[in-house]
């Protein structure tokens, strides 16, 4: 096996983005959908990082890396106060039947 | 074989398994488990990569914090009383596909690519520069974090809030 370089960590963050892709496309449960979001903004964090490491950009890569932990954060508290209103309005949270903003 | 293969192979292979155990399971709890596992993989190739702080970071952030809301999220949102922790799919075999070719693509261009590498280096932390960095460069964007967070935190709590009308 080859010495572990840059191009290792780009092929576990592309097949972690598909993992991501497969459940946001496939799974019905919204909480399922959320973690292929996490999933999806973990690869592209692994890539910012991968690249400042091996590319010498200094400290760049890690510090947009700091902002999307900051916006996942935000994004997941949101999108599971949204996630608790749909299960009081439809007591089911199948992305696939909510096609109704209220009752 | 170096340590630090040894190590990376160790926890691809666990970020791998554990990502197709989130994606694949039929019982949500066993997704946010697996999720665990992915996300202290990944806290473990930021440390890999010479990010520490960010990889304290991941673990404060994702196991501690976005983890149990899904956790939370998951609780309260499904009958735990009955059998009703489960989850069907839709479409699988067309998705599947399309994701396979893309994912060989993406493939394809990641190992086809001459990438200019050069041999890294191991500074001692980055905290010390992330933080100055933080304040002199990215001040801006510091101050707008702080001010989406506030809103984040102030829209989660109106949105799940209980107002009993018909109380």
């Amino acid at each position: 096996m080859p010495h572990v370089g840059l191009t290792h960590f780009l092929v576990i963050s592309s097949i972690l983005f598909s993992l991501g892709l497969y459940a946001v496309i496939v799974r019905k449960n919204a909480i399922l959908v959320l973690m292929g979001i996490e999933l999806m903004l973990n690869s592209a964090n692994i890539n910012f990082v991968a690249f400042a490491h091996f590319g010498r950009f200094g400290l760049d890569g890690q510090m947009m890396a700091l902002f999307v932990i900051v916006l996942a954060a935000a994004e997941a508290a949101i999108a599971l106060a949204i996630v608790l209103n749909i299960y009081k309005t439809f007591l089911h949270i199948n992305v696939d039947e909510v096609d109704k903003l209220k009752e | 074989m170096e340590l630090y293969d040894i190590i990376f192979y160790f926890f691809a292979a666990m970020i791998l398994v554990s990502g197709f155990v989130v994606v694949g399971s039929k019982n949500i709890v066993y997704s946010a488990y697996s999720l665990l596992f992915v996300l202290i993989g990944i806290a473990a190739f930021y440390i890999l990569l010479g990010a520490d702080f960010l990889g304290v970071v991941q673990l404060m952030v994702y196991v501690g914090g976005i983890l149990i809301l899904l956790l939370f999220g998951i609780m309260l949102t499904n009958k735990v009383k009955g059998v009703e922790i489960k989850s069907d799919s839709n479409f699988v075999i067309p998705s599947l596909i399309t994701i396979a070719v893309f994912t060989a693509f993406l493939l394809f261009i990641i190992t086809e690519t001459n990438w200019q590498e050069t041999t890294p280096e191991f500074v001692q932390t980055t905290v010390k520069s992330l933080g100055i960095e933080l304040i002199q460069n990215y001040s801006l964007v510091f101050e707008i974090l702080a001010v989406v967070l506030l809103i984040a935190l102030i829209g989660a709590a109106t949105l799940a809030r209980n107002d009993n009308k018909e109380n």
